[in-house]
């Protein structure tokens, strides 16, 4: 599905990611850790097309099709969401336009009739069921006002409604207390689908106990170290980041 | 002919066309003139029309008019009516229309008429208020609006009464109105812990050019509450100075919005006087602009009395090579200690040739008071249009929703519901030509 091959990002003109290479397949959950500054925030970031990030080398290939040369939007209407790790305030636009109208779009792309807010109501009552959200939440200000938890547990809704083939998770368990944590870890599980994949970026194992990974990357200083199976990632929780990091540097 | 002789010769047929109304009037016109026809339209050399060159109203040498009967019918007015079981005063050309107005069901004890009514039927009280807010020793429109005012309305609001529902005065101009100057005026009177709400509508069937040189006053009396709500919808061949001026007593609040997406060049003032403890005032607008259109606000707010709290948040988003101006002036007497004063601009700029032009003025002369002023002009974020964009929304909805997004901020203040879903809906129509359900 997903064909990352030496792929280098700049901000600006500092570097950030150095040859990542990764290869992701329908129906696999991939678990991207790493230190605070390894580079698996601004990885999630370049899927999604990112403007504040410059791809100098490398390629990404999803579904047969070159990525990178899609705009942001194009991304997501061909199957591509992040979710962010800082969802970002929308004070004047209700949560129920923004998703309706993102919808929309993708119905659109795909070539399908619009759909209009009293059959879209319709679909919100499932989608609210999968995060445990109230409907009342749809019609307050995208995430204007919402505690960190509601922002993350919003994302995880948006990723229900769009339905997407490739969901990146931005460190969606930060700043999660271990009730939020459930919900939105089960809420990615209930979403999982044969032909669809899910990549996680986390610093901590944690989420990892809910949302069980088939591979686990371990990314520091803008490469991939080291990859393995979930027991990688209770490795890392036992024995921290460091007996990685330590040949890096040699 | 220069500018101001074209209207000291109209002015000289009002003169001589005899006294309509109390003997007081002509005295109170003659003495507006002389002072407009010392001052002059004012220049850029001016302090307060530095950014606003008025030369193109100076220059269309606009005419009084007696317009003719109106042809206008309810259902023109369909698109402002905004909410139809408000009370309704409809001026067509400057002309009270009774039969497109409405306002039977007020409380007994609760005075609203035309100017010309009230003149007749209780001219001393008139006399009283009339001009004695609306200075015009500096102020060339006031001056001339009161010089040649035709018609408009007085509302006064007894002790203790409340007016629910909200008064709504539509000034509508047509063809008739081609090259032609209307100078409504509107007169309030709010007694003692007393409340009214006040929409002042100006909106346009097609686009002549002409002028309309409104003025308000606004007395707001010791514990009373006065909404007052400016909308600028004219056509955008118009030209558009409007004064608001107001007075509040002790423990008085007044709020005011003004909404101007439409006109040419419009100038908007909105001044208030905190004179008694513990007043509030509460000072918002939005302007929207596009092609070559120009919009200037003033607001003037002075705080006389201690422990009173101002509020101003304005915005405007610009378009095409539009020209926005915003200039916020407070004063804080030696005598208004513990005065607490907010106020914020800011602007979004959509185009390249986009202007703003925006000047903060405090003078505080008391020492122990909170005051902050902040403004700022920019373009849309591209963090939130990556958040948009990275849910499919194209690019172009995403710059729409984010725009409308910008004015909702300040249109969400608007209390009375049917006016804030109106107003949502033009401006969210405006950039999504979608309608907001």
């Amino acid at each position: 599905m997903l064909k990352i091959t030496n792929l280098h990002a700049s901000a600006g003109d500092k570097e950030i990611l150095k040859g990542i290479s990764l290869t992701i397949n329908a129906g696999e959950v991939h678990a991207i850790m790493g230190p605070n500054g390894s580079g698996k925030s601004t990885l999630a970031q370049v899927i999604a097309g990112h403007p504040g990030y410059e791809v100098t080398a490398g390629s990404i290939e999803y579904l047969g099709q070159d990525l990178l040369d899609l705009e942001a939007e194009e991304r997501a209407q061909a199957g591509v969401f992040l979710a962010f790790q800082y969802p970002i305030e929308i004070p004047g636009v209700t949560n129920a336009y923004f998703l309706r109208a993102a919808y929309n779009e993708l119905r659109k792309a795909r070539g399908e009739a619009e759909v209009d807010p009293i059959e879209f109501l319709d679909i919100m009552e499932e989608k609210l069921k999968v995060v445990e959200m109230d409907a009342a939440m749809m019609q307050r200000s995208v995430n204007a006002g919402f505690s960190g938890g509601e922002k993350k547990r919003n994302e995880i809704l948006q990723m229900a409604v769009l339905e997407p083939k490739l969901a990146v998770l931005d460190e969606t368990d930060s700043g999660l207390d271990i009730d939020a944590l459930r919900i939105v870890a089960e809420g990615v599980n209930k979403l999982k689908r044969p032909d669809n994949a899910t990549i996680v970026v986390t610093h901590y194992q944690r989420l990892l106990n809910y949302i069980v990974p088939d591979y686990v990357h371990v990314l520091a200083g803008g490469r991939i170290l080291t990859s393995g199976g979930k027991e990688l990632a209770l490795e890392l929780e036992a024995k921290g980041y460091d007996w990685l990091l330590e040949p890096a540097h040699a | 002919m220069s500018p101001v002789a074209n209207y000291a010769e109209q002015f000289a047929a009002v003169a001589a066309s005899g006294s309509e109304g109390p003997a007081w009037l002509p005295a109170l016109r003659q003495r507006a003139f002389d002072r407009f026809h010392a001052l002059g339209f004012p220049t850029t050399r001016n302090e307060d029309w530095h950014f606003t060159s008025v030369t193109p109203i100076a220059e269309r040498r606009f005419k009084a008019i007696k317009p003719g009967p109106s042809t206008v019918t309810t259902a023109d007015l369909t698109p402002w009516l905004i909410d139809p079981s408000w009370h309704r005063l409809v001026f067509v050309n400057g002309r009270f229309e009774p039969g497109l107005s409405q306002f039977a069901g007020l409380p007994a004890d609760v005075h609203v008429s035309t100017l010309s009514d009230a003149l007749r039927e209780r001219p001393e009280w008139v006399a009283t208020h009339l001009g004695s807010l609306a200075a015009f020793d500096e102020a060339a429109f006031t001056a001339l609006n009161t010089a040649f005012m035709q018609d408009g309305v007085v509302v006064h609001v007894p002790v203790e009464e409340t007016v629910e529902l909200p008064l709504h005065i539509l000034h509508v101009t047509d063809a008739q109105a081609a090259g032609a100057a209307i100078h409504p005026r509107l007169l309030i009177v709010a007694d003692r812990a007393s409340a009214v709400t006040l929409i002042e509508q100006f909106v346009e069937l097609g686009t002549s050019e002409h002028l309309v040189n409104a003025v308000a006053e606004v007395v707001v009396a010791d514990g009373a509450r006065v909404s007052h709500f400016a909308l600028q919808r004219e056509g955008s061949a118009a030209y558009h100075v409007a004064t608001v001026q107001a007075t509040q007593g002790r423990d008085a609040a007044f709020h005011s919005f003004s909404f101007a997406e439409g006109a040419a060049l419009s100038r908007t003032n909105i001044y208030t006087k905190l004179t008694g403890v513990n007043g509030e005032a509460r000072l918002n607008g939005l302007y929207v602009l596009d092609g070559a259109q120009h919009t200037d606000h003033q607001t003037f707010v002075e705080h006389i009395a201690e422990a009173c709290a101002s509020r101003e948040l304005y915005k405007g988003i610009l378009d095409g090579a539009s020209h926005g101006v915003f200039n916020g002036k407070v004063y804080v007497d030696p005598e208004a200690q513990k005065t607490d004063g907010k106020q914020t601009n800011k602007a979004l700029l959509l185009s390249e040739q986009a202007r703003v032009d925006t000047k903060p003025q405090l003078e505080i002369f008391a020492d122990d008071v909170k005051c902050t002023h902040g403004a700022t002009v920019g373009r849309l974020d591209e963090l939130p249009l990556f958040y948009l964009k990275s849910r499919g929304i194209s690019a172009e909805n995403a710059k729409a929703l984010l725009t409308y997004a910008f004015a909702a901020e300040v249109l969400e203040t608007i209390e009375i519901d049917a006016l804030r879903l109106t107003l949502e809906r033009a401006v969210f129509e405006r950039f999504t030509h979608t309608a907001l359900e």
